[in-house]
């Protein structure tokens, strides 16, 4: 039975993945993601999982792709520098067809950046999480009991489509506390069979090989327009938005995450002001939910996208909605929150001003 | 008729890419008679290279994933974590095990994960066709090193057995060589024990295999196996470098 529990993000993103039925996580030491690897060690051993601290962020996600290929649920976290180091094993996995989940506790960049939170990897995440044409779910939480909800659909929807998923957070998210509804229990869940695992043929079945190398450019070439049109049904199926006073307004914020959380507070405000102001947040930043930006965008002046970067989704809400309407943006980035104070100066300036 | 000869059923009955007088196609083999000879083909799960052996998972009948380069000890992990019951082993040559992989190898090794390390050192990087190895010998000429390895610049050679024999976790290391029969009976016993020893649970086995490339070295096959007699088995000695199990064995006495 589900439970309240007051719970720390990275803690909650941790217990949802066992609960998910992820018995197997491989880590290394990173802040701001740290208390996931530690909640593991704590609570790993004493459900028969298996925690281990990887020598490196490249050994973890490869101790990820071997653990996924031999059929269970196994996962990652990092932040952002290791998230790098990792690409190598994410590409690796897509052009494996290998299911897992990696968790993004982003930090400020580039190089080792800073600490704080920040959410300056979208591109990395949506566009080129690894070398060669490829795409990973990315699922982008804006709460505590949100995370939880969506390490859930990350684990089902990565081994429903057979490909990577990340839970791209941040160190607002990570850190903060927040009351959330979890069911904890001990008790493995039913995960669905792997009939293409390595996991030994018992004499049973031919040998099953799990592989990207391709020579023949005509394989591959077969291989990626295949998996690319398992890419074009996500896109159909699985982007989902929140849209908050979105129906009348006239001017939509457009943020996800920890950043949506502060321009969700500046759309209240400016609505208090009487300005009709709405906010689209995507949950999903691949898919993008194109769709609920397009269908704005008929009845919307401009678009102003607020993220904690100097501007990486933003392309992606000019791109769904083909530059028909203006869209500006406003961002802090290193490690800094933006205020809802900054969010309604900038409403402000669309809008004309205070009415 | 008797058959006295005979492909191992742990080996695909296809033709492999290797090169004439490479000596990978007898590696491969001895590996796939030693699962035949344990019973184990349908519970083990290999893990391929990058390297010239990166295709061998369409020579061995057991499942078998492709790992990226260097990468195979950690791949080997995730499943052994996952398959504690199943038989694990890499497949991986000197580049991907000692130069890229190193890290992923000394701490597989050093978690004592219990999986079987099937190193092959030619002392060359055969696939991209005949660079620098770690285990290139001083003063050896390869394709990035035209006036020899230069101990100075390029420095010199990782003896990989007697680096891990150093750890505790490693519980079975053992180089051999497969240039004449009497060296490929003893690789054989020495992969069927490294097997035998993951069976029993009793941490990370290596085996090293001294190894030929006539094609990279420029020689003939025989040529390339003299050329191993007199300059790599006595940089590379043969002979066990640990093996718990007969430290066990002497221990109850």
């Amino acid at each position: 039975m589900a439970q309240k529990v007051l719970m720390k993000g990275n803690e909650a993103l941790a217990e949802a993945a066992i609960q998910a039925g992820c018995r197997h996580f491989f880590g290394y030491p990173i802040t701001p993601q740290t208390e996931v690897a530690a909640y593991m060690s704590k609570r790993m051993p004493k459900i028969g999982g298996t925690y281990l601290q990887a020598e490196s962020e490249l050994a973890a996600i490869n101790m990820v792709q071997g653990a996924a290929a031999a059929g269970v649920r196994a996962m990652t976290s990092s932040s952002s520098p290791g998230i790098s180091l990792k690409s190598e094993g994410i590409s690796y996995m897509c052009g494996s067809d290998l299911p897992a989940l990696i968790i993004n506790v982003q930090r400020g960049g580039p190089g080792l950046g800073g600490i704080q939170p920040s959410q300056s990897d979208y591109w990395q995440a949506t566009k080129a999480p690894g070398h060669g044409d490829l795409h990973v779910l990315v699922f982008a939480p804006n709460s505590v009991q949100e995370m939880v909800d969506l390490v859930s659909r990350a684990f089902d929807k990565a081994d429903e489509y057979r490909m990577p998923a990340m839970i791209l957070a941040d160190g607002m998210l990570g850190q903060m506390m927040e009351p959330v509804e979890l069911e904890i229990s001990d008790e493995p869940k039913p995960l669905p069979k792997k009939p293409w695992a390595v996991c030994g043929h018992n004499n049973e079945r031919k040998h099953n090989v799990i592989n990207s190398l391709y020579l023949q450019a005509q394989d591959l070439e077969e291989l990626v327009v295949a998996r690319f049109e398992r890419y074009k049904l996500i896109e159909e199926k699985e982007p989902m938005v929140e849209e908050y006073l979105v129906d009348d307004a006239e001017y939509i914020v457009v943020a996800y995450g920890a950043s949506a959380r502060i321009a969700k507070a500046a759309v209240r405000q400016a609505r208090e002001e009487g300005l009709k102001v709405g906010l689209i947040r995507p949950i999903t930043l691949w898919p993008f939910p194109k769709k609920a930006l397009q269908k704005a965008a008929a009845h919307t002046k401009a678009f102003l996208c607020v993220e904690m970067s100097m501007g990486q989704m933003v392309d992606d809400v000019r791109l769904a909605v083909e530059c028909k309407v203006p869209v500006s943006f406003f961002g802090r980035t290193g490690g800094i929150i933006p205020t809802p104070a900054e969010v309604i100066e900038e409403i402000h300036k669309l809008t004309g001003g205070n009415q | 008729m008797a058959v006295i000869y005979k492909r191992p059923h742990a080996l695909q009955d296809v033709p492999t890419h290797y090169c004439p007088g490479c000596t990978h196609g007898i590696i491969h083999r001895l590996v796939a008679e030693c699962l035949d000879e344990l019973g184990v083909e349908g519970k083990t799960v290999g893990v391929a290279p990058v390297g010239c052996a990166v295709m061998a998972y369409d020579y061995f009948g057991c499942d078998v994933i492709e790992a990226p380069h260097g990468r195979a000890p950690a791949v080997a992990t995730g499943i052994k974590r996952a398959l504690p019951q199943n038989v694990v082993f890499t497949y991986q040559g000197d580049g991907d095990l000692a130069a890229i992989g190193t890290a992923e190898t000394v701490h597989a090794a050093t978690r004592g994960e219990n999986i079987t390390i099937i190193f092959v050192n030619n002392a060359i990087y055969g696939m991209t066709g005949g660079q620098m190895a770690p285990t290139s010998l001083p003063g050896q000429v390869t394709q990035t090193t035209p006036y020899g390895r230069d101990v100075h610049t390029a420095g010199y050679p990782v003896r990989v057995c007697e680096m891990l024999s150093t750890l505790d976790g490693v519980a079975y290391a053992e180089r051999v060589s497969v240039d004449c029969v009497k060296n490929v009976n003893r690789a054989k016993k020495a992969i069927k024990k490294a097997f035998e020893t993951q069976i029993a649970g009793k941490g990370f086995t290596i085996v090293e295999v001294i190894s030929a490339c006539p094609t990279n070295w420029g020689l003939s096959p025989n040529e390339a196996l003299d050329w191993l007699r007199e300059n790599m088995i006595p940089y590379y000695p043969l002979g066990v470098y640990k093996d718990k199990t007969a430290e066990e064995v002497a221990g109850n006495a």
